[in-house]
Parts: C-alpha cells; sequence; structure tokens
C-alpha cells in the first residue's frame, strides 16, 4: 500500500458578520491506495468542508484556507491556483466526489449522457462517440437496467437510487485514484442505501479506487470502513482502524455518539444515553476542548489547558483527550 | 362493547385509500395509486404500535386516514369503538382534541411568524380548553416545562430555536389538549444522532407518565425496535408482516422484512463481519401498476412463478406472528 493522499493541518475558516468561523481547525490524516477510510461526525463538525478544501472548492470569500497542506502523490494541491489548469484537471480527473442530494447535484435540464460524456471529453480527450460508448458502459457497471435507452433520460426520470448510480458513474468516468463520498446514502431508503453502498464498494475494490465515506452514520462506517476519523467542531478526536474504534472507543464524544443510538443487537429496556446539551457554536471559540460543556468525564485539567493534541493510545490509535478513560472505570 | 374491558384504542380494518390519477380538461379519472390497500391493525391503549417500511409505501398515508385528514375510500376506523372512517369533517374535528400528530420536520411544521407560546396555546382556544387567561398561561407554562424547556422562551419565535428544541415544541403543541393518541410521523429522522436520543427518551417519558398511545412512524428500523411494542412492515401500501417486536426482530419471516433488517447496518465492525447480507435488486416499483400477485415477487430472493399469480393475504403462522408470503 503506499500514501495516496496526507492532509496536514488544515484549516479553514469563514469570515462572518458574528465573527470568526474555524470550520475546520487544524486537521490532519491520510489515506491508502485501495483503502476504504470513514470521516464520522454530526452536521456542522466540518466533515464537508474539509473535503471541500482538498479540491479547493470552498467559496472564497467569505471561506479562506489558512493553512496546511493537501499532499496528493507527493503534490501540494494547495498550493496550485483554485481556477488554474492544474487543479482543473485533478478535479474529477484524479480525484472525484458523490454529494449527499443525488436529485440536486444533477443538471435537470440535460440529459444523463450530455453530463456524463461532458467530464469525459475533457479529461480524458475522447470524441463524443467513443465517450458515449463509454458512459452506456459505466451506467452498466452501476447497474443501472437499460442503459443503452436510458442514457436519454432527464434525471427526473430517475429514481433517487438511480440518480445516485449515475452519480457514482459520473464520479468514476475519468479513472479517479480517490473517489470522496459526502453522505451519499442519507438521502435514500435502508434498502437502497445497502444497494448503494455495496456497489460503491464492489466497484471501488475492483478498479483499485481508494474511497472516502463521510457520514453521521456509525453503522455504515463499522461495515466499509479500515480506518475512521471522528470529527468534533472542526477537530478531529479520535483516530484509528475501525476495529479499534469500536472495540475500544477512547473519546467521551465516541463513546457518547455509540451509546446514543439504538441497535440491531442490544438488549432492550435499556435507556438511551444522550450526549447532554447542544453542538457548540463555531463562532469566537474558546482554547479549551470544544466538548467540555458536554463531557461527563472531565476533570480539572479540561477546564484549565488547551484543547489536547492527538496522542497514541495503542497502535494507530489516537485520542484528543486528557482522560484516560479506561483507566478511570477499571 | 363494553369499554372497560377493552384495551384497544384504534382499530383499522381493510382500510383502503386509492388516490384518483386525473387526465385532460375535465380530470377524467383514468388510474388510480392504491396509496394503502386492505390494511388492517390494533393499537393498544398506552402502547407503541410501529409502522416501518421505506418512503411511499403508505406509511404516512394510513396516519392520515386515522387523523381523517384524507376520506377513506374504505374500510373502518375505529377509535375509542366508534367507527370514524365515514364521519364528516364537522364532525370529525372535535374528535382531534383525541389524536394529535407530531411531524417529521421540525423547521418546516412550527410557523415562523408565531412565537413559540401561541404556538402551545393555539389548540387550547380552539378546543375551549381553558376558560380564563390565567388558566391559559399557567396550561403553556406546564406544557414549556413537560418537554423540558424553559417557559421564559415563551416569546421566542421558531428560528431562535434549535432543531431539537424545535422538536419538542412539536411534541408540546401535540400535548396541548391532552391527547390519548399521538401520531409520531419520522420524529427524529431530521435530527442529529445526538438529538435524536434525547428526543426518544423524551417520549418514553411522557409516554409512562400521561399514558399516551403512539403510532410510531419511522424507517429507521432500529430505532422502531427500541420503542415499539407492536410492528407492522409495509410494502406498497400492504401490510406484509405483522407481530410483537421481540418475534418480529428475531425471527423475521417475510423476505422483505429479512432484507430490510439486514439493510440496516450495526455499529460494530466485527459483528458486520459475520452477519449475511441481503441486498435487494431494483427499486420499488411504482404504486400506480404495481406488479400481478405478490408486489415484492420482482424483487424477492425466493419467488416462484406461484407468486406473480396469487396476492399473499396475511395469514397467522402462530404466536400473534402474522405474514403476507405464500412461501413461509
Amino acid at each position: 500500500m503506499a500514501l495516496l493522499l496526507q492532509v496536514n493541518n488544515l484549516r479553514t475558516q469563514f469570515k462572518t458578520e458574528r465573527g470568526l468561523v474555524k470550520a475546520v481547525d487544524g486537521i490532519s490524516y491520510y489515506i491508502d491506495d485501495h483503502e476504504i477510510i470513514g470521516l464520522v461526525g454530526e452536521s456542522g463538525c466540518g466533515k464537508s468542508v474539509s473535503q471541500l478544501s482538498v479540491l479547493q472548492l470552498i467559496p472564497t470569500p467569505p471561506g479562506e484556507i489558512v493553512d496546511g497542506e493537501v499532499l496528493f502523490e507527493g503534490q501540494d494541491l494547495l498550493k496550485f491556483d483554485p481556477n488554474g489548469k492544474e487543479l482543473r484537471s485533478i478535479r474529477w480527473g484524479e480525484i472525484s466526489m458523490i454529494f449527499q442530494e443525488p436529485m440536486t447535484s444533477l443538471n435537470p435540464v440535460l440529459s444523463i449522457a450530455q453530463q456524463l460524456t461532458e467530464a469525459m471529453e475533457l479529461h480524458l480527450k475522447i470524441d463524443k462517440p467513443t465517450a458515449r460508448q463509454r458512459a452506456i458502459e459505466l451506467l452498466k457497471l452501476v447497474g443501472v437496467p437499460d442503459a443503452e435507452v436510458r442514457i436519454d433520460d432527464y434525471p427526473y426520470q430517475f429514481s433517487g437510487g438511480m440518480c445516485q448510480r449515475v452519480m457514482i458513474a459520473m464520479a468514476l468516468s475519468c479513472n479517479p485514484k480517490l473517489l470522496i463520498a459526502d453522505e451519499p446514502t442519507t438521502a435514500v431508503d435502508v434498502t437502497t442505501q445497502a444497494q448503494l453502498l455495496e456497489l460503491m464498494k464492489d466497484i471501488v475494490t475492483r478498479l483499485g479506487v481508494s474511497l472516502v465515506i463521510v457520514t453521521h452514520n456509525l453503522g455504515i462506517v463499522a461495515r466499509y470502513a479500515q480506518r475512521l476519523y471522528v470529527m468534533y467542531a472542526g477537530r478531529i478526536v479520535e483516530s484509528g482502524t475501525s476495529r479499534d474504534i469500536f472495540r475500544n472507543p477512547c473519546h467521551p464524544y465516541t463513546i457518547g455518539l455509540l451509546k446514543c443510538v439504538p441497535r440491531l443487537d442490544e438488549l432492550r429496556g435499556k435507556k438511551l444515553v444522550p450526549i447532554i446539551g447542544l453542538p457548540p457554536n463555531l463562532i469566537n471559540m474558546p482554547p479549551t476542548c470544544a466538548f467540555l460543556p458536554r463531557c461527563p468525564y472531565r476533570v480539572d485539567r479540561c477546564m484549565q489547558e488547551k484543547w489536547p493534541e492527538l496522542r497514541l493510545i495503542e497502535s494507530g490509535h489516537y485520542v484528543s483527550c486528557y482522560v484516560d478513560i479506561w483507566e478511570r472505570q477499571r | 362493547m363494553n369499554r372497560l374491558l377493552d384495551d384497544t384504542l384504534v382499530e383499522v380494518r381493510n382500510l383502503k385509500m386509492y388516490f384518483p390519477i386525473g387526465k385532460g380538461i375535465l380530470r377524467r379519472k383514468v388510474a388510480e395509486v392504491k396509496a394503502v390497500d386492505d390494511v388492517s391493525f390494533k393499537i393498544r391503549r398506552g402502547r407503541t404500535f410501529g409502522l416501518v417500511g421505506e418512503s411511499g409505501c403508505g406509511k404516512t398515508t394510513v396516519a392520515r386516514c386515522i387523523l381523517r385528514v384524507y376520506h377513506p375510500t374504505g374500510g373502518e376506523i375505529f377509535f375509542n369503538s366508534q367507527d370514524i372512517a365515514q364521519w364528516p369533517a364537522n364532525k370529525v374535528q372535535p374528535l382531534r382534541r383525541n389524536m394529535q400528530l407530531i411531524f417529521q420536520d421540525p423547521y418546516g411544521s412550527l410557523n415562523p411568524r408565531q412565537n413559540a407560546g401561541s404556538i402551545l396555546g393555539e389548540p387550547l382556544k380552539v378546543h375551549k380548553m381553558v376558560n380564563s387567561s390565567r388558566e391559559y398561561e399557567e396550561r403553556v407554562e406546564e406544557l414549556f416545562r413537560s418537554v423540558g424547556l424553559d417557559p421564559s422562551m415563551a416569546d421566542r419565535y421558531p428560528h431562535e430555536f434549535s432543531g431539537g428544541q424545535r422538536q419538542r415544541i412539536g411534541i408540546a403543541r401535540a400535548l396541548a389538549c391532552r391527547p390519548s393518541l399521538i401520531i409520531c410521523d419520522e420524529p427524529v429522522s431530521a435530527l442529529d444522532v445526538s438529538m435524536q436520543a434525547q428526543i426518544i427518551n423524551m417520549l418514553e417519558e411522557l409516554q409512562e407518565k400521561l399514558g399516551l398511545t403512539y403510532l410510531f412512524i419511522a424507517h429507521d428500523l432500529s430505532v422502531v425496535r427500541h420503542i415499539s411494542d407492536w410492528v407492522a412492515v409495509m410494502y406498497l401500501g400492504r401490510i406484509i408482516e405483522i407481530t410483537g417486536w421481540k418475534e418480529l426482530y428475531e425471527n423475521p419471516l417475510h423476505p422483505y422484512t429479512k432484507a430490510l433488517l439486514s439493510a440496516v447496518p450495526i455499529a460494530d465492525p466485527l459483528i458486520e463481519e459475520k452477519r449475511e447480507r441481503i441486498i435487494l435488486e431494483g427499486d420499488v416499483p411504482s404504486p400506480i401498476n404495481q406488479p400481478p400477485g405478490c408486489s415484492f415477487h420482482p424483487r424477492c430472493p425466493i419467488a416462484t412463478r406461484e407468486c406473480s399469480e396469487v396476492v399473499p393475504q396475511l395469514r397467522n403462522v402462530g404466536g400473534d406472528h402474522e405474514v403476507a408470503c405464500i412461501k413461509v
């Protein structure tokens, strides 16, 4: 396995009338070739902004990437001009993205054929008939029935799940090395969700593409991701292999997330343990740990010192917390 | 019927709700959408009845028929042992004091130009539940407290609240006229996971305290499992399996129920590695031209030719477990 993408200390901020929003506040992560990683967190924790920052898709102003490196195969993507040629060839050519709402990410007034072939003609420099042929093959690959006919349909003629299949086909059309799926199945039903995720997993393994799944659903990452990063208020609070994190969650937020969702295999009669309070407002945050007001494990040190850096717990498993939760419970 | 002995609050028998599809200037009826077709179930007092299924399967239509927002095409709806299915609108209106609804979208379901206090107070006025302004204010205050909000927030408008707080206001509004039945239509799907647990716990506490009966509609099977006593699974307007929660989750019989359950991931990689996954093919067919026979047969992994010929009826397979599949 070789390193594909490494993000170091990425910071993205938004200037608003009410103050500075540190949407992504110094996150570092990496993804290897042929790997599936998960990025987990609730809405507003900076998951999507961090992924958009990788491709410099943040609207500037108000947004600004103030610091960090995004090393993709050794090149720092943040050094490129956001409207320049290099970055344009990487977007969709090397790194492609699938968004949450399949219906709104497709253009309603263009047929599927037009939308699918456009990127291929630009990136792969192939002519229209070849692109169309390849588009049909891609649609077959993602399981759209009657691909030859349906390629000339418009997005409204497809169901949500089918639209998302078209998006997956589109994202794979230019042989990318990395696919970022930002909440790919939030808007669809459970059986469709299972279909789509299974399809994505199959295809990325077959084509050797790396996949980042951005989601709030811990079940999905448990099923598909090899490693995961848990985000809270713009930072990564815990990272490690899925096995380690689910077996031995060490950050109070991760523990809280795992306890507050009902599971299909748990005993019933157990009350859910909600995470008390509300997610923080990201404007003008205090320097202490952002989870502190909601944390049941807090100690004096948390109130006095800055947000802790990630520290190693066991091989490959990092957590940003002063408290040794498992020590305390023993 | 002796009401004291009968603990059934709602009974739906052979409920049908067909919507006409019109065409041309005269909107001539050319076809029908069978949104709900021959649905029967009972909800016992003080219990939670879970209704699961994917979008478009008719869950919400069932709820709206019970609330008599719709005029059902056929069937009977017994509420407190009275058949309300064909009642005229003016007779239904006072009945709604006893049945209330909690909506999915906490943003869309509150009037942005009404403050929280008057949102909660309106049902009291409509149903003439209070006699004096003092009583009104006391009741509104009590409602705020009952859902864990501070009564001093009464002057605020919906945009000043977070999603979880808005959902609490929606619940308080449903409680305002002391109903016996509350229909929860996807009450937590629009909330963040950490908020979901707060709302679910609160619904459970309120049920215990006030003896409420819930019809709980959701597509999240783990939430339904957590809260329901009795569960029905719907597919294309029909109930395909109905039984107690334990039986349904431990011994699902209908292939669709099995597929639904296997589609829900469990937050534990070790369990996930070993689980059998049933991935259904294709999409839910359109309810306008449903497949002949069992409507699930085109996607069913165990379907045979017979399945495309016979419409399976719900039948009891023992232990109050009913399933509509000829292969079981």
